[in-house]
């Protein structure tokens, strides 16, 4: 191997790819046999973790940067004046095969910009899986990007080697997508999607009959939506992940902050801020819709399209529905206890296990791990009321503000501070 | 006061609680050997570890706390702390006092507690440990890491590395308490031995292949490629990253 012409082509080709959000590693079980190389448990693991405190999972490169659309949001675009390079796909497979036998990571997530057509790109990011699955007899976790408009053999076949199907979206809405890729429509996005996600359902009829049915992108489909190149509000980015969630049964929705990388009359400056906070409410509000049963609609209305960057989305529900609190901890459905601020999914189910065996104070809660400072304004136990006279007061975020600090306090305030 | 002296294996310290039964010893304490201190008015005993005493013990306490048990029991020992003799003589007494009753998930018990906080503790070492193991490829085709995890986990990651890498030899080496695990394609083996350098250092490179240095540089490059400079975080990156392990990651340090 030419390594200085590797080295050059890593640098271009991982550069490209870190704006892809997922790198998760988990969710597929591939049992090594026959002296092969590489077992996934089911368990992700991050190997290590990025200067900006992401998990390094997966070695997440493109095929190639070389790309036929000028999307205004991608550095990949066509019009940009960058270094362009590609790998061949062993130069792809020698990388994956040596950074996993050095424990460097738990496997491949391989994207790629577009050339030519769609097949032809499709086709050669899965004879890279197919390849290592084959050849090398790889276990490892093998990501693989599903390319807008790719044809249903290929990503058959992309199914049967990769561990994960995802495609981007990368705008919450078309209307945005017309905007700044002109050239992609989101019909060509959803038909491998909808493929991918009929070929799994099928997958688990067959494995019911046969059990040694081969497996289908055991990880699942995923995809990913840029915050902040366009003008979409929370409420709309809120409820296409809820759609894709409802009809294409996605493992996940990553949401991304816009990064400014293009000086475009289209997109925020090039001096704006990363919306940090931002993305952080709307994954907290996607946990909502995922674990703790809420709606869409219940996180956001039409009135109030954006969320509260000062609270999280749960609490902000909870100020908005005072009345339907105190909650009693004793005899509250689970459901119930899962909508207070401060208890988690996990403390949820220790209350509804502990509670059947004393009467729960707050100590107990303390140490079942609840976050006190929040919930004790809207719970009670049994006969003590003791914070619940500020339930009804007008004031009280300003209340429990008062009484929280978050790391993120500095990024709240849009206006600039004078000094 | 009764001191029971063993010789620092899990199966010694079973030893000794068999013997603590065995002689209905009152007051007991079971110290490491190498630990023992001068006592006033204790009776010290010395505990020869005998595997058949040792295995009556573990199905006992099988029957009592279960695997999950067991479990935090070996845990907790891995961990080295100071006190946990005490505490697992505690749970053991525990256990064998309600027979009728799991104890192990009784939390208002503070050895029962201690327990699973230790276990934790070593639990997240072994995941961390799985995570930041860095092979190197030397010239007698061995793959070589060295580790300073907090805790003694090298028997609990030796099953992960040998699911994982069945088809290269393999070493992992712990250089606090200078023993280490090789796999030879066939099996897991314990290993003393004493580096007298270490492959950490300038001397050794030469043991390892001639790619080698150029895999370690292709992946320095790709993690500093990998970086959004607009999102740097670098309390979050040490939080999840902590400082001392940096000395055997790849990533973080200059070849």
């Amino acid at each position: 191997m030419n390594f200085d012409r590797i080295t050059e082509k890593l640098e271009i080709l991982a550069d490209a790819a870190k704006y892809d959000v997922s790198c998760s590693s988990s969710g597929a079980k591939r049992n090594n046999q026959n002296k092969g190389l590489g077992n996934s448990t089911g368990m992700g693991i991050c190997h290590s973790y990025t200067e900006d405190g992401r998990c390094v999972s997966l070695l997440k490169i493109l095929l190639t940067n070389h790309c036929i659309y000028d999307c205004a949001y991608c550095v990949t675009r066509k019009s940009n004046d960058i270094k362009r390079a590609a790998f061949t796909v062993q130069e792809v497979v020698d990388l994956t095969i040596n950074f996993y036998r050095r424990n460097y990571i738990e496997g491949l997530f391989l994207s790629s910009g577009i050339f030519k057509d769609a097949d032809f790109t499709m086709e050669r990011l899965v004879l890279v899986a197919k390849k290592l699955r084959l050849e090398e007899n790889f276990n490892g976790y093998i990501h693989l990007k599903s390319i807008p408009g790719a044809s249903d053999e290929l990503m058959k076949e992309a199914g049967l080697y990769a561990d994960r199907l995802s495609i981007n979206l990368e705008l919450p809405t078309e209307k945005g997508l017309k905007l700044l890729a002109p050239d992609k429509n989101r019909e060509d996005m959803i038909k491998p999607m909808n493929y991918v996600k009929n070929e799994i359902i099928v997958f688990k009829e067959e494995k019911k009959l046969f059990r040694n049915t081969p497996k289908f992108a055991p990880a699942g489909q995923s995809t990913q939506l840029i915050v902040g190149a366009t003008q979409e509000n929370d409420l709309e980015i809120i409820q296409t992940a809820d759609s894709f969630y409802k009809n294409y049964q996605l493992k996940r929705v990553y949401y991304s902050g816009y990064v400014p990388i293009a000086d475009d009359a289209r997109l925020p400056s090039l001096q704006s801020k990363v919306p940090m906070v931002r993305e952080n409410r709307l994954y907290q509000a996607d946990w909502l819709m995922r674990f703790y049963g809420f709606k869409a609609d219940e996180i956001l209305d039409p009135n109030l399209p954006f969320l509260d960057l000062d609270v999280d989305p749960k609490l902000s529900w909870a100020l908005r529905n005072q009345h339907v609190f105190p909650i009693d901890i004793q005899k509250a459905d689970f459901e119930m206890i899962l909508r207070v601020p401060g208890i988690g999914v996990k403390s949820a189910w220790k209350i509804i296990e502990a509670r059947r065996f004393s009467q729960l104070n707050e100590t107990h809660l303390k140490k079942l791990g609840v976050a006190l400072n929040r919930a004790k304004y809207f719970i009670s136990y049994g006969m003590h009321f003791g914070n619940l006279k500020f339930l009804n007061s007008s004031n009280l975020k300003q209340f429990i503000l008062g009484n929280t600090k978050s790391k993120y306090q500095d990024q709240y305030n849009a206006q600039l501070a004078l000094f | 006061m009764n001191i029971l002296l063993y010789d620092h294996t899990f199966e010694g310290f079973l030893t000794a609680v068999f013997e603590a039964y065995e002689f209905k010893l009152k007051q007991v304490k079971i110290i490491k050997e190498a630990l023992q201190t001068e006592q006033l008015f204790a009776q010290t005993r010395k505990v020869f570890t005998q595997a058949p005493k040792a295995e009556r013990v573990y199905q006992k306490l099988k029957s009592l706390i279960g695997d999950l048990g067991l479990h935090r029991m070996l845990y907790t020992f891995l961990s080295e702390y100071e006190d946990i003799e005490t505490h697992l003589w505690a749970v053991v007494q525990y256990a064998l006092s309600n027979p009728n009753r799991n104890i192990i998930q009784d939390f208002s018990h503070p050895s029962v507690l201690k327990l699973s906080q230790y276990a934790q503790m070593v639990h997240r070492e072994k995941h961390r440990m799985e995570a930041f193991v860095r092979f190197r490829l030397t010239l007698d085709g061995i793959y070589y890491a060295e580790i300073e995890p907090d805790f003694n986990v090298l028997p609990v990651i030796a099953k992960h590395f040998k699911d994982r890498y069945q088809d290269q030899k393999w070493m992992i080496f712990d250089q606090k308490r200078t023993y280490g695990i090789y796999y030879n394609l066939h099996k897991v083996e314990l290993v003393e031995m004493k580096f007298a350098n270490h492959l950490n250092k300038q001397e050794g490179l030469e043991m390892l292949v001639k790619d080698e240095k150029l895999y370690q540089h292709l992946w320095q490059t790709y993690f500093k490629k990998t970086t959004i400079q607009a999102r740097k975080n670098s309390r979050l990156h040490i939080q999840h990253v902590p400082r001392r392990y940096w000395k055997y990651l790849t990533e973080k340090f200059v070849v």
